[in-house]
């Protein structure tokens, strides 16, 4: 029997019960629909993660100062003045795994171009910075050396700066002031999105770590950086990066014994890999919990196709005195149970669509449907039916005949 | 002519816990092509149990059967629905036609498993239809029909592949006597045709329409004669 007659059978089957059919249908539906919504949800936040982990720039690691006391008052972690552009220069220097290593600091203030004013973040950077955080200028030219060891008055705009404080022009060329000191806009950058923290990298200003240093900062010494931004030169190498730079901290600092270190250093990196990987396993967690509800409607297929079976022994007596193999029988019933999960699975791939699209609107959740995902949830629905449906079909095409024809 | 049927001394037994029943106790009779046999017999006699292997149905304990020219004994579940399918039409005292499903594909299903393409099954089972002069209900529903048409889509449905022989265990059974009459009417038309037909009644004027009566009695034939039609 060709496939297309299976199929007609089974079709008018499901719609000779259409109330049935549907009611069979929404445990698939609704099970279906919650893989989708949950993957979504789960995928959505690992993939903000994976971004952010891509905006940050790969294998990072960060040193900042730590807490000093000073007269009987310890200042928060950060809020020392401990690291010097010379930690810098002998991180680069003695650091064999280390590949860039850039000094920064870090300031607010109103940046003013002609009657336009914005408040922004300040940074001042060695030309490193730029190649650690992997961010490119998209026009003008980036910070160099020249103007580094100059202190030259010269900045490069975030995205969000240059679009508030000059719109569609052009501003490379163009005077701005930064807590009132006049700067020579050099470059715009590209463009980087939000912060893991959830700030807007791109509204920020960058000058030479020198220029910010003595125009923009205040600080006890000279060459204090606010941190050290360091680029392991791979990813197999940042452990090894990180005790590098340790040691050689703690020799330049002179802790020894069990003293306190006067700073601390930060793998981002790593951090940031283990908040993907668990949301990551969060999402298989939900998915997992939500392909319950599956199994729970494939129960529910077989449960309906018994008492379907059941019904139709007529019919089914009917159909092989006339010459239906056991065969023939075993695929009418299979398609019927196949085609049910499978409609009620791509019925629950709208809905979880849906239902994905109205969280992150609703909830300003991230959520992300991955083709794979619909594809993994079209054929799941599929093998439920299979499965399912392969006892109450089995059932139906190992009846004897007479007693088929012969059942009331 | 050649014997479309053979029989030779079939047995059924049939088990029930630690009891036996010997249904049929050594039957044997030839059918030859275009004969229209009538089989009667009290009930319990062992009618529908010589008509379910004859219809490849089911399996006698002992005994050969030969279906034209075909052993049937020690044949599989499928090649025994294939017999059934190619060589035997079959016509039941409650119809049996698929609800629901218009007359037109009713006819049609055999050819369904026979695995012939659409076009044909529709054109060949258009031509059955019109045999049964049932022309025109193609599209109703068998609860859109009499009983008599309901029989009728049903012996469309056993002409329709083409049979060597066409079955009927008590088909006006459930038929008043005018209906009755025209189904046997019917019936008489296509064995004229040259269609062999079994049929069992327990009707003395339905089996009158036949030209042998073929008699059952405790599992076993008690007469066997020809008759002379009444038409
Ligand atoms: N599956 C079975 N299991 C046990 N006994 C059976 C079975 N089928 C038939 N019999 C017995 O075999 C005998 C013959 O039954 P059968 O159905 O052939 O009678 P019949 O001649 O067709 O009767 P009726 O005219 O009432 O239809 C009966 O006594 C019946 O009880
Ligand atoms: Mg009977």
């Amino acid at each position: 029997m060709d496939f297309l007659q299976t199929l007609k059978i089974a079709l008018r089957a499901l719609r000779t019960n259409k109330m049935r059919s549907f009611l069979t249908m929404l445990g698939i539906i609704i099970g279906i629909s919650a893989v989708i919504a949950m993957m979504a949800v789960g995928t959505g936040a690992s993939y903000v993660i994976s971004q952010q982990i891509a905006s940050i720039g790969s294998n990072i690691i960060l040193v900042i100062p730590g807490s000093t006391t000073s007269g009987g008052l310890r200042t928060g972690s950060g809020g020392a003045q401990t690291l010097s552009s010379d930690d810098v220069k002998a991180i680069m220097a003695e650091c064999p795994s280390v590949a860039y290593a850039a000094g920064t600091v870090r300031t607010s203030g109103q940046v003013v171009s002609g009657n336009m004013n914005w408040s922004s973040i300040i940074m001042g950077g060695t030309p490193e910075l730029f190649e650690i955080r992997e961010w490119p200028v998209v026009s003008g030219r980036p910070i160099n050396q020249d103007d580094e060891n100059g202190a030259i008055k010269v900045c490069l705009l975030g995205q969000t700066v240059a679009e508030n404080l000059f719109g569609s022009a052009d501003p490379i060329g163009s005077i701005i002031r930064i807590k009132k000191i006049p700067f020579t806009v050099i470059g715009v950058l590209d463009r980087k999105g939000q912060s893991p923290q959830g700030t807007d990298q791109d509204d920020a200003v960058f000058v030479p770590l020198r220029t910010a240093q003595r125009n923009l900062v205040r600080s006890q010494r000279t060459g204090i950086v606010g941190s050290i931004i360091v680029k392991a030169k791979s990813e197999e190498l940042i452990n090894k990066a990180e005790s590098e730079i340790q040691s050689l901290l703690n020799q330049r600092h002179r802790i020894t014994g069990g003293k306190e270190p006067d700073y601390s250093t930060r793998n981002l990196s790593e951090i940031l890999a283990v908040a993907e990987k668990s949301a990551k396993a969060m999402s298989l967690l939900l998915g997992a919990v939500a392909s319950i509800s599956l199994i729970v409607g494939g129960i529910g297929i077989m449960n309906i196709m018994l008492v379907s079976v059941t019904e139709r022994t007529r019919e089914i007596g009917i159909r092989m005195a006339i010459g239906a193999k056991k065969n023939d029988i075993l695929m009418q019933f299979m398609t019927e149970a196949v085609l049910l999960t499978m409609l009620g699975g791509l019925i629950g791939i709208a809905l979880g669509t849906g239902g994905a699209t109205v969280v992150s609107r609703l909830l300003e959740w991230p959520t992300m449907i991955s083709f794979q995902s619909i594809a993994i949830a079209f054929v799941f629905s599929g093998a439920v039916g299979i499965f399912f449906g392969f006892y109450p079909a089995k059932k139906a095409a190992g009846l004897n005949p007479i007693d088929a024809l012969r059942y009331e | 002519m050649s014997s479309v049927i053979s029989l030779t001394d079939i047995r059924r037994v049939f088990i029930m816990g630690d009891q036996q029943f010997e249904a049929l106790k050594g039957v044997s009779f030839d059918v030859t092509a275009g004969e229209f046999v009538a089989i009667m017999g009290a009930s319990g006699s062992g009618k529908s149990t010589c008509m379910n292997i004859l219809g490849c149905l089911d399996l006698p304990t002992s005994g050969s059967y030969l279906l034209d020219g075909l052993d049937v004994g020690g044949m599989t579940t499928d090649q025994l629905a294939d017999i059934r399918n190619k060589k035997l039409g079959f016509v039941f005292q409650g119809f049996n036609l698929l609800a629901r499903t218009p007359a037109v594909e009713n006819v049609e299903l055999p050819l369904v498993y026979a695995g012939l393409h659409s076009k044909e099954r529709r054109q060949q089972a258009l031509i059955a239809m019109e045999q049964v002069g049932l022309a025109g209900k193609e599209n109703n529903h068998p609860s859109q029909l009499s009983g008599g048409q309901q029989q009728r889509v049903a012996i469309a449905r056993a002409l329709v592949n083409n049979p060597a022989v066409i079955l009927a265990d008590e088909p006006t059974g459930n038929l008043d006597s005018r209906t009755t009459e025209e189904i046997m009417g019917l019936f008489t038309a296509l064995n004229k045709q040259g269609i062999t037909i079994i049929m069992v009644t327990h009707e003395h004027d339905v089996a009158s329409y036949a030209g042998r009566q073929i008699t059952f009695k405790d599992g076993r034939i008690i007469s066997d004669s020809q008759i002379k039609r009444t038409d």
